[in-house]
């Protein structure tokens, strides 16, 4: 209890943090996830294989380390910061743009698999009929197939998500001041190591419980019925 | 119905393990540090940290920590050959004494209030104080007052010394936090950071095995000590082993260990402590 009164400022901002990272991650995985997922179901043989190669690399890579190696080799050694280096906040910045970079990139595979899943969904009468009304491979994708694939992959994508908000607490090893690194934080001085453990896991249940039930919610109402 | 139960029992035993709630946990459960010593012990220490404690590659320890760790274990009738060595990860070390899984921490392991209400601290051993590493050839940081101008500064996520900056220098300096002091390292030889800060001790450790790549400055800007971890209601346990740490500095065995684990990092051996019996 006194737990909470004592870092309960400090708590919600570190869980604001935690909800922006996600947020803006899910926004780029599901844009690369997308372009993924289209680049995959393409005739073009170099479109396939570019992204099957991205796809089965980035999903087999442990996350740590996707993150450690935005940080490391990209911030460090290639000298991509994402950020003016001049800037008073750059390494927050820096490190929280990052972050987002590195849950994207590994979400999106995630997200293009799904929605592959859905594009198989869709009976093949309907590109047919799509490309028989002249519309070409990128048309009929954008007007007819993808939006019937996503409404056949809400509910993988809500566990996606989810995931994702989980995920979002390997940032705390690059210094992103997010959830975890508060955590780390307040164990630290307390050394209530479970009470402090279950309050972080409640709170991101908070976070999940809701974001499953929306998803939950959008999948039957979305559903394509036949 | 069945086969749920086989599958749910194993699963269950092992979250209770895992979370060190199970019984068996360790060999000392609910026996003294001195009763538990005729079978050998098992010592929780930092298994990362150069000059301090660190794993070799063939798999023996040594250190500064390491030292204390061995001589108090000797004065409690124990030889090296009995002694079980455990990580104990920062965040666990308390868990780790309460629930038996180790006889004693020695650890680079802060004694602070928060932590005596759940172990008991025999020492201290060592003073400490936070300090700064930089790169030999750097002249601008001197010490935590050269701190301004928005220098990059590295040290562990949540740990103390990171706290400190933030709340005192938070206007003047950036801080990259990192989950390993190695990896602030890392980040310092490249150039990506300006300074690193935790305990002057830890980062001599460094400056020791990176000599003439990097340098320990300025004065400590905290005052912090080492002890070892015991368990919270065994006195007896606790005035044996601050008997051995007496033992040891007064022998010049803890001059001997400091000079052979720290010595090479040009770090100023600290006056030794004199031992708190709370």
């Amino acid at each position: 209890m006194e737990i909470l009164t004592e870092y309960g400022d400090q708590l919600i901002t570190a869980f604001i943090r935690t909800i922006q990272l996600a947020g803006l991650s899910a926004v780029g995985a599901l844009v690369l996830g997308t372009i993924l997922a289209a680049m995959r179901v393409s005739p073009v043989w170099a479109l396939r294989t570019v992204a099957t190669g991205y796809v089965n690399i980035v999903r087999n890579t442990p996350l740590t380390l996707v993150v450690l190696f935005a940080s490391f080799g990209l911030a460090q050694q290639l000298g991509v910061t994402l950020v003016d280096p001049n800037s008073p906040t750059s390494i927050t910045d820096s490190s929280f743009r990052l972050a987002v970079l590195a849950f994207s990139t590994y979400t999106a595979t995630f997200v293009c698999e799904a929605l592959r899943a859905g594009v198989n969904t869709v009976p093949i009468g309907q590109s047919e009929a799509a490309r028989s009304l002249g519309l070409g491979f990128t048309q009929g994708l954008r007007y007819i197939v993808l939006p019937q694939a996503f409404r056949a992959v809400v509910a993988p994508l809500g566990s996606i998500m989810i995931a994702l908000i989980k995920n979002t607490t390997i940032a705390s090893v690059i210094g992103v001041a997010e959830a975890s690194l508060l955590m780390k934080e307040v164990i630290e001085n307390t050394s209530a190591l479970i009470v402090v453990g279950l309050i972080f896991a409640l709170g991101f249940m908070c976070l999940t419980i809701p974001t499953g039930a929306v998803f939950g919610f959008l999948s039957k109402k979305l559903a394509v019925r036949t | 119905m069945k086969l749920k139960a086989l599958i749910a029992v194993p699963a269950l035993a092992v979250i209770l393990a895992a979370t060190g709630c199970g019984g068996q946990a360790g060999s000392s459960d609910a026996k003294g540090l001195t009763a538990s010593a005729s079978d050998g012990l098992t010592i929780g220490i930092a298994f990362d940290r150069p000059g301090i404690s660190q794993k070799n590659p063939d798999g023996s320890f040594s250190g500064f920590d390491v030292d204390v760790a061995k001589y108090v274990a000797t004065k409690l009738g124990v030889e090296e050959s009995k002694i079980t060595w455990l990580e104990a990860p920062t965040p666990q070390r308390e868990n780790l004494i309460q629930n038996g899984q180790v006889d004693y921490v020695v650890a680079a392991y802060t004694i602070n209030d928060a932590r005596k209400e759940k172990v008991g601290f025999a020492g201290p051993y060592l003073t400490v104080g936070q300090s700064l590493l930089v790169r030999q050839d750097e002249t601008a940081i001197t010490g935590p007052e050269s701190l301004t101008g928005g220098k990059k500064l590295c040290s562990v996520t949540g740990s103390t010394p990171a706290q400190n900056i933030k709340k005192k220098y938070a206007q003047d300096v950036q801080l990259q936090e990192y989950d390993t002091n190695s990896a602030c390292v890392e980040a310092l030889k490249a150039g990506a950071i300006d300074a690193m800060t935790t305990d002057d001790v830890v980062l001599a450790g460094y400056a020791a095995v990176n000599q003439g790549k990097l340098k320990v400055v300025g004065k400590p800007f905290t005052k912090d000590s080492y002890g070892i971890g015991v368990k919270k209601d065994d006195a007896e346990g606790r005035n044996k082993v601050n008997d051995a740490i007496e033992e040891m500095i007064k022998d010049g065995s803890w001059a001997k260990a400091f000079e052979k684990n720290l010595g090479a990092s040009g770090y100023e051996m600290p006056t030794p402590p004199s031992v708190d019996r709370y």
